[in-house]
């Protein structure tokens, strides 16, 4: 299921620069019974890592009170060329990654 | 209030034809004020907690509450010595109160997170930053919730 | 309880101030849901990269390239890049079909291709994967004016969905016109009440918390009123879907749009 990123391909070196994503993702509670009064099982995404050229710059532990289809926006300093990698991991075993790529002058 | 609590958890709505479960019995568990206050103490411990520095920016007036937009920004230079570690945000009524840890640090550059959020109800959000001094910041919102029109929950 | 309470206001509204004679909108005055919608809510549709129904626009666009069926084609197979071939196309949907001798909506002609041109099996309504195919073929639509109706051959179809329009149903004995004509700009519980354009379909709604349809969309206005929701693909549901196309004539597409 699709992810959407956003980081700008271009920046200065020392530039804040605003990352945003945006997962596939149900965020079942846990919390919802079926009509037959059977609890339906938690199925969320339980964290959010993201690396930049292999080291961790910002991570997130989500609950069900994120909605669905999770969505996080935050900042990092532009300091050299190379990837950014995204992980989610959540309930039964959920795993998803994307990645991006910055050109930095 | 009780006519006015939103059901909240009829999350991801009731029509069955693609094979969804069909959700009709909400009874939430209801957070309180003193399960907050814990997930609160489970996070700074003893420490005091200061208000200021922190800033939640959430609609006063939401449009649903399945879908809430927020932003948390900590007023912090963000260098190797004085920068914000985490930020954490809960809730008051839903039917547990953490809502996220963001963890951050100097290479974050500026100490702000948004993310969507759901609100079962008209309640207070409260948003608290960890700094690189291990001293705690807070604010607190309150935020009304509208009920929609013409949901599917009456079939 | 709640829907409840929230459509008895909507009585002591229709009761407090009469209701006129069901009149149309005349066209400059219409406007899109989008119009009546806070700014939070906008910038989530405005925002390609923040707006969750991208992601089953997306989640399309890799249906549309899979080869599947025992005739073994994908979409892009006959239809080539949808970006030109699909341009224009959910604007005149639901569109009569001369085999069939009846309008059909654009998931049912998904349906039709799946079924006659791939030999799959069907895809049910409001699956995801339909709704991921007709998010990624309205999207190419995206800006276009709205001309669905314009076909000489589709308008008692547009003639049978205002009749029902009109209709009052259900236990509260409410017609849509007397919400979406007659009372929008009020409110129902906070709700804003809209025009009902379906100018955004199918769309992000917050409170379903994923994409649906604009007949997921009529069947809880229909159950709002306590009235029985037609069947999905029933003939009812697809003459009010085009007489709501075609009273929208000429507002822009938005699809994937998000609305509360
Ligand atoms: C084997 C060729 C073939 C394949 C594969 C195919 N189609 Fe079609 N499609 C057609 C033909 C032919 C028509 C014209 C109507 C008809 O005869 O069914 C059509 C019509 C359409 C239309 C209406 C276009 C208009 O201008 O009104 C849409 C939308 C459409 N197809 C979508 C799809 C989608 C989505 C898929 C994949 C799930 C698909 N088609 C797969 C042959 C195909
Ligand atoms: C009691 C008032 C009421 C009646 C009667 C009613 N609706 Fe609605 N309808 C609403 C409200 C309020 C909304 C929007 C608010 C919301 O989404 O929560 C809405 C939304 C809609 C939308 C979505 C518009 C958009 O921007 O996507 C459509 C389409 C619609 N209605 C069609 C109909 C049709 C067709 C009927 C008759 C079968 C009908 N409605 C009957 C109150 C009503």
């Amino acid at each position: 299921m699709a992810a959407l990123i956003n980081v700008p391909s271009k920046a200065k070196r020392g530039d804040i620069i605003e990352i945003r994503t945006l997962t596939s993702h149900i965020m079942e509670t846990g919390f919802r019974h079926t009509a037959d009064g059977k609890l339906v099982p938690r199925n969320i995404i339980t964290s959010f890592i993201c690396r930049y050229n292999g080291a961790e710059v910002f991570r997130a532990d989500l609950f069900p009170a994120i909605a669905a289809n999770p969505y996080l926006s935050f900042f990092t300093v532009a300091k050299e060329s190379g990837k950014f990698e995204f992980e989610w991991i959540g309930d039964n075993g959920y795993s998803s990654t994307a990645s991006a790529s910055i050109t930095v002058e | 209030m009780p006519t006015t609590r939103r059901q909240f958890l009829n999350l991801a709505g009731g029509v069955t034809v693609a094979g969804t479960i069909p959700i009709v019995s909400l009874r939430p568990l209801e957070a309180t004020p003193a399960m907050l206050n814990t997930a609160i103490r489970n996070v700074v411990g003893e420490a005091q907690i200061h208000t200021g520095r922190v800033k939640l920016d959430i609609p006063p007036l939401v449009e649903n509450g399945n879908t809430v937009p927020m932003t948390v920004s900590v007023a912090s230079p963000m260098t190797a010595d004085d920068h914000v570690k985490s930020i954490h945000v809960f809730n008051e009524k839903n039917p547990q109160p953490n809502i996220g840890n963001f963890h951050l640090g100097p290479a974050s550059g500026r100490a702000q997170v948004s993310t969507r959020i759901r609100l079962a109800d008209t309640q207070k959000v409260v948003a608290i930053a960890r700094l690189s001094d291990d001293t705690f910041w807070q604010i607190a919102a309150d935020v009304v919730v509208t009920l929609a029109a013409c949901t599917e929950e009456m079939n | 309880m709640i829907s409840w309470r929230a459509i008895a206001a909507a009585t002591l509204l229709a009761a407090a101030a009469p209701v006129l004679l069901a009149g149309e909108i005349p066209p400059d005055a219409r406007r899109s849901g989008y119009a009546f919608m806070g700014a939070d809510t906008r910038a989530m549709q405005d925002d390609d990269t923040s707006n969750p129904g991208m992601l089953f626009v997306l989640d399309g666009e890799a249906l549309w390239a899979k080869k599947i069926g025992s005739a073994d084609k994908a979409c892009a197979d006959c239809h080539g890049d949808a970006q030109s071939s699909m341009k224009g196309v959910a604007a005149r949907y639901p569109a009569f079909d001369k085999a069939l001798g009846r309008p059909v909506t654009l998931d049912q002609r998904i349906i039709l291709c799946r079924a006659n041109h791939q030999q799959a099996t069907p895809l049910p309504y409001e699956s995801r994967d339909l709704l991921a195919l007709s998010a990624f073929i309205a999207h190419q639509s995206r800006g276009t004016p709205i001309t669905a109706g314009d076909d000489p051959q589709a308008k008692p179809f547009v003639e049978q969905g205002r009749v029902l329009y009109m209709q009052r149903a259900g236990q509260l004995n409410l017609a849509c016109t007397n919400c979406h004509d007659d009372n929008f700009d009020k409110r129902l519980a906070g709700a804003p009440i809209t025009q009902a354009q379906p100018t955004g379909y199918p769309l992000y709604r917050l409170e379903w918390q994923t994409l649906g349809s604009l007949e997921r969309r009529l069947r809880s206005c229909m159950s709002g009123v306590r009235a029985q929701a037609y069947d999905y693909g029933s003939p009812e549901l697809v003459a009010l879907e085009l007489y709501l196309m075609s009273r929208a004539h000429g507002l822009p597409m938005e699809t994937p749009a998000v609305r509360p």
